[in-house]
Formats: structure tokens, C-alpha cells, sequence
């Protein structure tokens, strides 16, 4: 069991290793840092914009494989150098892991609790009117684009927002910047910040769970030892959640496992497009900043995220599930 | 949605067949014009995968025929319509250019459907093609194969694509659908490698093994056709899958690049007027989502239709 785990750590660290060095030459090879000093007005002179860069491990008149050892040897001491700013990027990853963490734990948690209760409940009406409904729902909710979601909520928010004539929805950033007041104040903002990108999040969640889950209840539904239970005279409401439900859940915790690693590097469009500054903004920022160590940090971190999720959610499955341990 | 006469049908057609499910019939076998039949009589007994696929079928005449019929071409400008709201002139309005937004949208839906199906029957074949040789041959075949799979399911495909992105310019969008495609096949490769190794040891393999026919010939005759409906649904999920990236990537830029036109740079465009001129808006929006919507009702239906078990379970 030990060998088994080392030997899957050490494919995993080679995995990361290769993804992130493949992540630094691309972006080292594609984006140009010096093109953003070059586009100031004055346009600073060469020798400073070579200093700069020479400093930041930047310049594209280095060769780029001579970038690379001296990047790779700061990254295995744990540095993955500096921003073409100048800001350590280890603190801007560390903040934007917050953000990001702060903005999916409630839709993610939301999302999958809501969508395997909708799942259960329409397995348990299958056919009916409830079950039609929340599989055409989910449906059409699997058929929209996260980004068409959130910019239509965004869009609806500002027709709200004009309607009513207050500001409710907030749709850009984590807070409002320079805002006073109490506690409470700060709470309340914050929440109305919060509303339409986890609704973002939550709504794919919700269709998701609800059609794995109302599929898995199904399977469970129609097993023996549902059967037995309600036999042996247990109510039909006990048999359906103690026996049933409890066995259907443990693909929906594994499969929670696995998307909260994803997301968390991973959700690009709803930051983006709400404005919070979290690792999946930095994915698209750092490209478009011809930021090269950024680039690379993301990919780092992404790699990671989607080991360590499967991972958790193979180690879930076996808590959960009696039959993998005994093999 | 099952009916108790259709579940009898399923039983019969399973006898006819011998276990007729996914990878389990010699394709070649006496019941092969039967099992199209059944496949089918089973697609057609199921109303949303007709309505999907009449809804596709639509909207496949509107993007290719539908630009014949409209007035306007996506190239022409009308200087005496500016952003003018839908009329019996422009049928979906124009743009603060004067474009019509009808053709315009159109155009972007064309594209949208090609980068969707080519990047769907590219990522599918890959799929097929590497899981049966890692399947079949095992060893360092099957690591190497597997490992480059762990590696780009590792690396965030949206971040390669977007650096990767300044070269999709001009004529170039084909790259820009390998790349996508190059980021859809691995997990279907693991399922179709699973599926081959226990292919492999059936009669029929190892007789065709024991003859002297070689590998690659065994794969493409013997194993593949024998995992097509599990590669038919998948194409067709791919589809979707590729639009939705399509839309997503093009978003931000990363994507189709002007002066090519595609519904996800149609809905970035048209966003920040989508409350004061919805109809920049709302047409594209609408219209992807009623295509995605079809595809994945039609890959459904195929589900269904062509691995009874799946559906037999789901419907006790």
C-alpha cells in the first residue's frame, strides 16, 4: 500500500513538474514582457527596460533555456520569482487562493447540496411532474455556456437594479471599495457582492448533481437491500433516506472532491466576468500582462488542484464505499 | 418515458443479438442490419431525441440555407439602418455599423457548427484510436499513451489555448480546432483502453490473432467498430462540449478571431448593449443555446437507444 502511494506521489510530482516547466517555456517562448514597458509614453530608454527585466528574470534577450534554469532553481527553493511589476508572485497567488476560496465554498456547497436533494426527490417521483421539470431544467441549464449564465445575470441584475431603483446586485469586485460604516454594513455589502456569481456557480452544480444523482438513486432504488428494508417493516420515508439516499450519495461526495479542486483554479469566467480577483482572473490577466512567471504559478497551482481533487476523491470512495477497501 | 411494451422489445432485441450491448456483438455477425433497426426503433420511440434532432436539422438549414434567403449578406452595411431594432428589412436588427444582424449571426452560427463537429469527430477518433493501441498492445505503449493523457488533463487547456491564441488570426481557426480537440480526448481514451483489454481476449480477436492478421488491422477492423456506439455518443457530446469551449474562448478573445465571427464573439460584442439594444444580444444567446440544447438532447437519445443497459437501469 506504501509503494502504491509513493509511486503515484512521485508520478504525480513528475506530472506537475513537466506541466509546469511545459506551462514557462510556451509562455516564455510566446508573450513578450517587453512590450509593455515599450508601450509607455515617454517610452522608458532600452538600457533601463533590460535592467528591469534582467531583474525579474524577463528579458527576452536572455536565451530561453537560460531563463528557465534560473526560474526552475528559484521554484525548487520555493520562489516562483516576480510579477514584470515587481510584486512577488508567491504573495499574489497566496491572496488570489483566498478570494477564489471565498467565492466557491458557498456556490459550491449550495449548488451540490440543493441538486442532490432535487435528484433524490425527482428519482423518487420518477416520471412525475417534479422529475420532468427538474431534468428539463437541468437540461437546458447544462446547455448554456457558464459565461452566457453569468453575463444574463449580470444583464438581469441591471434591469433590476433600474426597476426597483435601489442597488442591490452588485456585479463587480468582492466589496466596495472605500465603504463605511459598521460591521453590519460591511457584512450586508459583501453579501450582495456575493449573490449573482455564486448563483453563477451554483446553478451548474445544481444541474449536475441533480442529473448524477437522480440516476444514482434510481440504481439504488430498484436494489435488494431497499427491498429487505422495507420488508422488514422500516417506514417507506426511513428506507428511502437512511438506506437508499445514504448509499447514492457516495459518488455525488467523490464527484465534490474532485470539482472543488477543479474550481478552484478554474473559475475563470465567473471572476472574470464579476470582477474578483482570484487565481482563475490571474489565468486570463497574467496572458494578456505578458507575465510569464504568473503564467506559470497558474499552471502550477492548476496541476496540483486537479491531483490533489483526484485524489481526495478516490480516498472518499474508499472511506465511503466498504467494497473498494476490501479489495 | 419507458413504456412496458417497449421494455418487452428490449428483451426480444437483446435475444436476437446474443447480449447485444456496447462491445459486446461481433459487428459483422447475422444481426447487424437488425441492430440498426432496433437502434433506430429505440431513437424513435423517444420524443425528446426526435425533437432534438428536428431542432438540429433546423438549425443546420437556417446557418447554410438561411443566408440565401435574407436580404442582406454578413459582409454589407446599410448606411441608412444603424443600430435599428428587428424589422421587415433586417430581420434581426443592425448594428451600430449598419451590419445586419440577422447574416451576421448566421455567419457566427456556421462557424460555430463546424468548430463544433470538427473538433467532436477529431477528438473522438483520437480518442478511439489511441485507447485501443494502449488497450491492445499494453506496456510501454500503453504508459507512454496514458501518461501523455495524465499530462494534458493536468495542464489547464484554457491557458495553453489563450497563449497559444495570437496565431488563430486570418486563415489560421483550423489550429485553433486541433487545439481544442487536443484538449477533449483523454478521458474517453481511458474508457476505450478499459474496453479493449477486455475486448481482446474474446474469440473472435484471438482467432483473428491466431490467423496472423496484424495489430493495426485487428484495431480498425475488429476492436473500434466494435466500440462505435460508445464513440458515436461521445462524438456527439463532444459537440457541445466544443461549442460551449468555443463560446467560452472566444469570449475573452481567445478564440475565433475577427474578422472571423463566431456566436461566443457575437455574445461578447453584443453584452454591454444587451439592456438598451437586446437584439445584439439576445438572438445570439438564444440561438446557441437552443444549439446545444439539440445536441445534447440528440447525444441522449443516442445513449439511450444504442446501450439499452444504461437506460434498462436508469428506468428499473
Amino acid at each position: 500500500m506504501t509503494t502504491f502511494l509513493l509511486r503515484r506521489l512521485v508520478n504525480y510530482l513528475v506530472l506537475v513538474i513537466v506541466a509546469t516547466s511545459f506551462a514557462y517555456l510556451l509562455a516564455g517562448a510566446a508573450l513578450d514582457p517587453r512590450s509593455n514597458y515599450q508601450g509607455r509614453n515617454p517610452p522608458p530608454p532600452e538600457y533601463v527596460v533590460d535592467k528591469t527585466l534582467n531583474e525579474y528574470n524577463l528579458n527576452d534577450k536572455t536565451p530561453l533555456l537560460e531563463r528557465y534554469v534560473t526560474w526552475a532553481g528559484n521554484v525548487a527553493t520555493g520562489d516562483f520569482g516576480k510579477t514584470w511589476e515587481g510584486v512577488s508572485v508567491n504573495e499574489e497567488v497566496g491572496r488570489r487562493i483566498g478570494v477564489s476560496l471565498r467565492l466557491i465554498i458557498l456556490g459550491v456547497v449550495l449548488g451540490s447540496v440543493t441538486g442532490v436533494f432535487i435528484g433524490a426527490y425527482a428519482a423518487v417521483k420518477q416520471y412525475g411532474a417534479f422529475d420532468r421539470g427538474s431534468t428539463f431544467g437541468s437540461f437546458v441549464i447544462l446547455s448554456i455556456p457558464t459565461v452566457v449564465i453569468a453575463v444574463l445575470l449580470q444583464v438581469s441584475a441591471v434591469f433590476a437594479n433600474d426597476i426597483l431603483g435601489l442597488k442591490f446586485f452588485q456585479y463587480t469586485g468582492e466589496y466596495t471599495p472605500g465603504l463605511e460604516g459598521g460591521l453590519l454594513t460591511h457584512a450586508l455589502d459583501r453579501v450582495q457582492h456575493l449573490v449573482l456569481p455564486t448563483l453563477t456557480l451554483a446553478l451548474t452544480q445544481v444541474a449536475t448533481y441533480s442529473r448524477y444523482q437522480r440516476n444514482m438513486m434510481l440504481d439504488v432504488l430498484g436494489s435488494d437491500f431497499v427491498r429487505t428494508a422495507m420488508a422488514k417493516g422500516l417506514r417507506r420515508r426511513t428506507a428511502l433516506i437512511k438506506h437508499a439516499l445514504r448509499t447514492a450519495l457516495i459518488p455525488a461526495v467523490t464527484y465534490f472532491a474532485f470539482t472543488f479542486g477543479v474550481l478552484l483554479a478554474g473559475t475563470t469566467f465567473t471572476e472574470k466576468i464579476f470582477g474578483w480577483h482570484g487565481m482563475g482572473e490571474l489565468l486570463i490577466d497574467s496572458i494578456s500582462r505578458n507575465d510569464i512567471n504568473s503564467v506559470a504559478a497558474v499552471a502550477c497551482f492548476a496541476a496540483i488542484a486537479v491531483l490533489i481533487a483526484g485524489l481526495l476523491s478516490d480516498i472518499f470512495y474508499a472511506i465511503l464505499d466498504p467494497r473498494v477497501r476490501i479489495r | 418515458m419507458t413504456m412496458p411494451g417497449e421494455q418487452l422489445e428490449e428483451e426480444v432485441g437483446r435475444d436476437e443479438l446474443g447480449t447485444g450491448t456496447t462491445g459486446e456483438s461481433p459487428v459483422r455477425a447475422a444481426g447487424g442490419s437488425s441492430r440498426l433497426s432496433l437502434v433506430l426503433r429505440r431513437f424513435r420511440g423517444s420524443p425528446q431525441s426526435l425533437v432534438g434532432l428536428v431542432l438540429l436539422l433546423g438549425l443546420f438549414l437556417l446557418a447554410f440555407v438561411g443566408p440565401y434567403l435574407a436580404p442582406y449578406s454578413y459582409l454589407d452595411k446599410d448606411f441608412t439602418a444603424f443600430l435599428e431594432p428587428p424589422s421587415p428589412q433586417h430581420w434581426f436588427g443592425t448594428t451600430p455599423v449598419g451590419q445586419d444582424v440577422f447574416a451576421i449571426t448566421l455567419r457566427g452560427m456556421q462557424k460555430s457548427l463546424v468548430v463544433g463537429l470538427l473538433v467532436a469527430l477529431i477528438s473522438t477518433t483520437v480518442a478511439g484510436i489511441v485507447g485501443a493501441f494502449a488497450g491492445y498492445f499494453l506496456g510501454w505503449t500503453d504508459r507512454g499513451l496514458m501518461w501523455l493523457a495524465d499530462l494534458l488533463l493536468v495542464l489547464p487547456a484554457f491557458l495553453i489555448i489563450a497563449i497559444v491564441s495570437p496565431l488563430f488570426r486570418g486563415n489560421t481557426w483550423l489550429l485553433f480546432v486541433v487545439l481544442l480537440a487536443a484538449f477533449l480526448w483523454m478521458v474517453t481514451a481511458k474508457i476505450v483502453r478499459g474496453m479493449t483489454i477486455s475486448l481482446k481476449e474474446r474469440e473472435y480477436v484471438q482467432a483473428a490473432r491466431f490467423m496472423g492478421v496484424s495489430a493495426p488491422k485487428i484495431i480498425f477492423r475488429h476492436i473500434l467498430p466494435n466500440l462505435s456506439s460508445l464513440l458515436i455518443v461521445d462524438a456527439t457530446i463532444n459537440v457541445s462540449a466544443a461549442i460551449l469551449a468555443e463560446t467560452a474562448l472566444s469570449y475573452f478573445g481567445f478564440g475565433v478571431q475577427p474578422p472571423d465571427i463566431s456566436l461566443g464573439t457575437l455574445i461578447s460584442q453584443g453584452q454591454t448593449s444587451a439592456v438598451t439594444y437586446p437584439w445584439l444580444f439576445f438572438f445570439a444567446v438564444g440561438l446557441l443555446i437552443i444549439t446545444v440544447l439539440a445536441v445534447n438532447l440528440v447525444g441522449d437519445g443516442l445513449r439511450d437507444a444504442l446501450d439499452p443497459r444504461a437506460r434498462s437501469r436508469r428506468a428499473n
